[in-house]
């Protein structure tokens, strides 16, 4: 299982609270969306959970066990994975070494090699397995970071802008991936701004703002909610 | 009226991947511009290329009719183009006064420019010996945008003004904005968080993956279109 | 009370020379990013081209300061920012790191070649025959006042500069947000400049006034530095005020260590490294850093094969042969050591050029090697190799645990403190007891070394002991190979890559570190005993930080991604002998050759070995011409040890031969790959072939 729970999670630089008072909760085997407009929090908040940012208060909780004063590899062992906005690939590694380095450090690392060729081959790399990792496009560096997260095998996946630089067919088919994802029982949380994607593929999705949730529930009620329009159109 | 800032047919590049696919902009003297849209759309590389941070591939660039593109952002800078880029407008460690001073290298004196700046956002002075850095975010936007105006530029660039800021102080700070486009600057404003400057914008232009997909007034026909960008087609 | 004050003056005028050094060493770091390791040396050349106008060419004192101070100095730092530091701004922390080292060890070269280091040079204190004044009831001499009166308007006048100026408020917006900078019309690069400028002036003002206490030693006077960055540390590289307090707990620590340290023989080199301690503490009291995210500039680390391994270690061992039965004893002497640095080298790869972690204390940890072989092998007992790996592999996982705390420039300073606590303190100790076991070091002189005993083959000669250090080299380049192939070589540079992502997979940074410090360690002091057999007796000189100079820029030079960097640095680092030999006077300039070279690896940030391997590929590929090689070096040998021909034919003959081989396989290779028809004249000046009808329609497709 992969449950994730966080509550009442502030992170404060001096007088700016960058998240106030956040609660959000991630279920195994759906997608959950996080979004909100630039400087909302989000990547805060994949921090915070991820094990690489304290928060000032709050508590994290994965799988009903307190995690919230453990470190990022400690959480990762737990069955934490997430990608990075900024791209934080093994630039000087392969393709296929940034997975086996997931993969050789994840629950399945006997058959390492078993499994970096099956991700490949999920998400249409294999012909990429030995090209340098630094010389990828945004959009397909973004594919590999998924796929390097996925190699630790995870049970909650955070991902942080996966799909930002693909076009419209590939993004048909990153769509079909979570959704495969979550069938798996994994727990996907999604941070997009690709808004067709979003209410495509999410069961549940949160709104940030200013570092507060503002809403949350399904995504054809976000759609239609006033408070999150207003919150990306600016209005007060 | 003949536009003081015109973006012909630009075209850029970010390692080879196309950003802008031919954009036409035009600000005239005393407009104010939005330029809107998704994330990724383009919109900050347009200001980029508008004050030279950017190279275009092709397309011209034009301020008041004299063909500039090319020229570094210095030049641009000297021709009265000023950039308030996205969340760092201002020299954190430097007092709200050395900030000021920093805009001297255009050939103003200091006192002409804490007059102007203190002039037009009197909290300025009250803080004048604090450090940017600990200025609340309005404030430092306020910084930002007075060192743009001390410099009495022609064209001013505005990158999300309102990022991680209180709507009021939103509005607050674009009140100021149309003021200075009343006095007869071209003011160009990228945002992401539309409503606020709708309010003041003399013309909208909404983009999409490195295209002008409509022109207009700032109408609710706008708004409508804006929502199903942000939010997806709720048809 | 009255010597407690005679020992507060001389340390607080101390503390005013650090101060002005240090304070230079902040300015040039905020304003430019780059941390000058070359600023002391700076300082020293300062200090001996005053020596040169003044008491070489007997100018006036106030003309030769005029001269020095106001001329040359700033005109040095306009020079320097022009032609390397400019070109520094926009590299990896690594490679910056190793411009100014470059620069460090190039200064001091200069130094000793225009100023013979044999002759001494007195240099009298400013108003040396006015009396003494009293204040209250502490003496204080001229010099002494002036030094601590230069401090202060040194630090006023910063304090002008920087707060009521418009230049001090570029320079200070250029800190916070270059780009920002350009876009008010302001010019970073003239704020660059005025802090080349006036930091080369700061270290000369330091250097001069320091000159007259100290005597005028290159290495010495560059290395004072060390106390002037425990200062700037103090001051966190930031903070001029604090970098001045930083400079009076320095100075007066040193001070009062001189005047109340119990008389021992332990103890001296305590206080000669107490700067070198203090830099140690000061930079473990910074608080933790947060996870970094990536450099953009990364040096690449190719994957070798294990074939082409294979090829290159026998290689390594045949060279070895072939230099043991062809040289003799004195030449022996001169390039033997070429396999022994060469593994020192080689610790490099996998700590710096893997894990990113830039240590300047490798040659340190093979002077521990050496004394452990030294006093645990004394009869060339095998066991002892092993357990001299061990030893020095301990002493590196020690130096990783503070290490841990510390990246980048911070890594570099706490390396390099480390490696003076060893110069100036541990290494001086006499034998003392540990728990029961007598531990001699150098004994305070030189240790006896003798070769290792290959069960019951006992290794005497130098011949023998380089055809041993060949193999072991060989072996470490194959242990090296196997590494960067498997799992931990792979989290090694993972970790280097992103530290974030390495942690959020689940990877331990803090075992893998101390794993790759204690593997670099333990073969750094596998060099370091085989070194040490190489030279019979070995002494603290040998190991010291100056002498560690050369082989980490050769090393970075050649490349640290390549396991190739091992051979390529010893005999780089031994090669120049050939030279030299033929023509003596080449001795000084090839001293500076490692300097020069270092400073133009903005160039070549990746080494020139890939260079080098690309070139030999073709060689290695074809079979012809690599066995033709091999008839040609079987040949030469073969009429060398029958004494047909001398050394330098042997020596003139393989050089051509394997030149002209190379040059053969490049042109065999390039006849092989058919040349490239542009699309128009397919199907005319080539044959059409099935798949060129797919590739047009592509190419059509997506023009």
């Amino acid at each position: 299982m992969g449950s994730l729970q966080v509550s009442g999670v502030t992170v404060a630089f001096g007088g700016h609270r960058a998240l106030d008072d956040v609660a959000m909760t991630a279920e195994p085997g759906r997608v959950t969306g996080l979004i909100g407009p630039n400087g909302a929090g989000k990547s805060t908040l994949f921090d915070v959970v991820s094990g690489l940012r304290r928060p000032s208060s709050g508590r994290v909780v994965l799988d009903g066990r307190d995690v919230t004063r453990l470190g990022p590899a400690r959480r990762a062992r737990h069955g934490l994975a997430r990608t990075f906005q900024r791209l934080e690939l093994f630039g000087r590694l392969s393709v296929g070494d940034n997975l086996r380095v997931a993969a050789e450090l994840g629950p399945e690392r006997r058959r390492a090699d078993h499994v970096v060729t099956e991700i490949l081959d999920r998400l249409g790399l294999a012909h990429l397995a030995d090209t340098p990792s630094d010389s990828l496009s945004t959009g397909v560096a973004r594919l590999v970071e998924v796929g390097r997260a996925m190699a630790a095998r995870p049970k909650l996946l955070l991902l942080d802008e996966p799909a930002a630089g693909q076009d419209g067919e590939e993004t048909e088919r990153f769509a079909a991936l979570l959704r495969s994802l979550a069938g798996d029982g994994t727990a996907v949380v999604l941070v997009e701004h690709d808004m067709g994607l979003v209410m495509n593929v999410c069961d549940e999705v949160h709104v940030l703002n200013l570092g507060k949730i503002i809403a949350s529930g399904p995504p054809e009620v976000i759609r239609r909610d006033e408070t999150v329009l207003a919150a990306y159109l600016g209005d007060a | 009226m003949n536009p003081l800032l015109e973006l012909r047919e630009i075209r850029a590049a970010y390692d080879g991947i196309t950003a802008l696919h031919g954009v036409d902009l035009r600000v005239g003297a005393g407009q104010v511009v939005a330029l809107l849209g998704p994330n990724g759309a383009g919109k900050t590389t347009t200001l980029r290329v508008a004050a030279g941070v950017h190279p275009a591939e092709s397309g011209r660039l034009l301020l008041g009719g004299r063909d500039l593109t090319g020229a570094d952002p210095r030049d641009l800078a000297r021709a009265g183009v000023c950039l308030i880029p996205e969340g760092r407008g201002v020299f954190p460690n430097l007092s709200v006064r050395d900030n000021l001073l920093m805009m001297t290298f255009t050939g103003r004196s200091r006192e002409q420019v804490e007059e102007v700046a203190f002039a037009r956002f009197p909290i300025l002075a009250k803080r004048a010996t604090q450090t940017a850095g600990t200025l609340s975010g309005g404030e430092q936007q306020m910084l930002a945008l007075a060192r743009g105006l001390a410099t009495d530029p022609a064209v001013l660039l505005l990158d999300e003004l309102s990022m991680g800021l209180a709507p009021l102080i939103v509005a607050e700070l674009y009140e100021q904005v149309a003021e200075i486009a009343r006095q007869g600057v071209a003011v160009l404003v990228v945002e992401q968080f539309a409503a606020a400057v709708l309010d003041i914008a003399d013309h909208a232009a909404v983009m999409v993956r490195g295209r002008i997909e409509r022109h207009g007034r700032p109408d609710d026909g706008l708004r409508t279109e804006l929502s199903a960008l942000y939010l997806g087609s709720s048809t | 009370m009255e010597q407690f004050l005679a020992f507060g003056v001389v340390g607080l005028t101390t503390a005013a020379v650090y101060a002005v050094i240090g304070s230079g060493l902040v300015l040039t770091y905020t304003t430019t990013g780059v941390f000058n390791f070359a600023h002391g040396a700076t300082g020293m050349l300062a200090a001996f081209s005053y020596w040169q106008l003044a008491e070489g060419w007997g100018l006036p004192v106030p003309v030769a300061l005029a001269l020095v101070l106001l001329v040359l100095a700033p005109g040095f730092g306009l020079l320097l920012e022009r032609f390397v530091l400019r070109h520094a701004q926009g590299l990896g922390d690594a490679q910056r790191l190793v411009i100014t080292v470059a620069l460090l060890s190039g200064f001091i070269a200069t130094a000793r070649w225009v100023w013979d280091p044999n002759e001494p040079r007195p240099l009298s204190p400013f108003f040396v025959d006015r009396e003494p004044f009293r204040l209250g009831p502490a003496v204080i001499t001229w010099h002494q006042a002036i030094t601590m009166a230069v401090a202060v308007a040194v630090a006023a006048g910063l304090w002008a500069l920087l707060n009521r100026t418009r230049t001090g408020a570029e320079m200070r917006a250029t800190v916070d947000d270059r780009a920002l900078v350009g876009l008010t019309g302001a010019d970073p690069v003239r704020a660059n400049r005025v802090a080349w400028m006036l930091g080369t002036q700061l270290a000369a003002v330091g250097g001069i006034l320091i000159a007259p206490t100290v005597a005028l030693d290159a290495s010495q006077l560059s290395l004072l530095i060390v106390s002037a960055y425990a200062a700037a540390i103090f001051g966190r590289l930031r903070s001029l005020p604090l970098t001045f307090l930083g400079a009076v707990v320095v100075g007066c620590t040193e001070s009062f260590l001189t005047g109340y340290l119990p008389q021992n023989e332990y103890l001296p080199g305590l206080r000669l490294a107490a700067p070198a301690l203090l830099l140690f503490a000061v930079l473990l009291l910074f608080p933790h850093r947060r996870l970094r995210g990536r450099d953009r500039k990364l040096i690449p680390v190719p994957m070798p094969s294990m074939r082409g391994t294979a090829v290159f270690a026998a290689s390594i061992v045949a060279l070895g042969v072939l230099l043991a039965t062809t040289l003799g004893e004195e030449q022996a002497i001169t390039y033997g050591s070429m396999f022994a640095l060469g593994v020192v080298a080689l610790s490099y790869v996998p700590l710096t050029g893997y894990a990113g972690q830039v240590s300047l204390c490798q040659l340190s940890i093979a002077g521990i090697g050496a004394v452990v072989w030294a006093q645990l092998g004394a009869h060339g007992e095998l066991w002892a190799l092993g357990a001299t790996i061990l030893i020095s592999a301990v002493v590196g996982a020690l130096i990783a645990l503070p290490a841990l705390r510390l990246s980048g420039v911070y890594l570099a300073l706490g390396t390099t403190a480390f490696t003076i606590i060893l110069d100036r303190w541990i290494f001086t100790l006499p034998s003392f007891e540990l728990f029961g076991v007598r531990i001699a070091l150098f004994r305070q002189g030189s240790a006896e070394v003798v070769g290792p005993n290959l069960f019951g083959l006992r290794l005497e000669d130098t011949a023998q002991i380089m055809v041993f250090a060949a193999v072991c080299l060989a072996l470490a380049v194959l242990g090296v190979a196997a590494l960067r192939r498997g799992t931990f070589g792979r989290r090694l540079i993972a970790l280097r890559d992103s530290e974030a992502a390495y942690a959020t997979l689940g990877g331990n940074l803090l075992l893998a570190k101390v794993l790759v410090f204690s593997l670099s360690a333990g073969l750094a002091g596998l060099g370091g005993a085989l070194y040490g057999m190489h030279l019979r007796s070995v002494t603290a000189e040998n190991f010291n930080l100056v002498a560690g100079l050369p082989i980490f820029l050769i090393a970075v030079i050649g490349g640290l991604g390549m396991v190739g960097n091992g051979l390529f640095t010893g005999a780089s680092f031994v090669g120049p002998n050939v030279l030299i030999s033929v023509a003596p006077w080449l001795h000084n300039p090839m001293g500076l050759l490692p300097a020069l070279v270092g400073i133009g690896v903005s160039r070549h940030p990746e080494g020139v070995l890939p260079m080098m391997r690309r070139g030999w590929e073709p060689l290695g590929r074809d079979r012809t011409v690599l066995a033709a090689l091999l008839g040609l070096f079987a040949l030469v040998w073969a009429l060398r040890l029958g004494d047909v021909i001398g050394g330098w034919t042997l020596f003139v003959a393989l050089l051509v031969g394997a030149h002209l081989l190379q040059k053969a396989a490049a042109v065999r290779q390039a006849a092989q790959t058919a040349p490239d028809v542009p699309v128009e004249w397919w199907g005319v000046r080539r044959p059409w072939r099935a798949e060129d009808k797919e590739v047009l329609a592509r190419g059509l497709a997506a023009g």
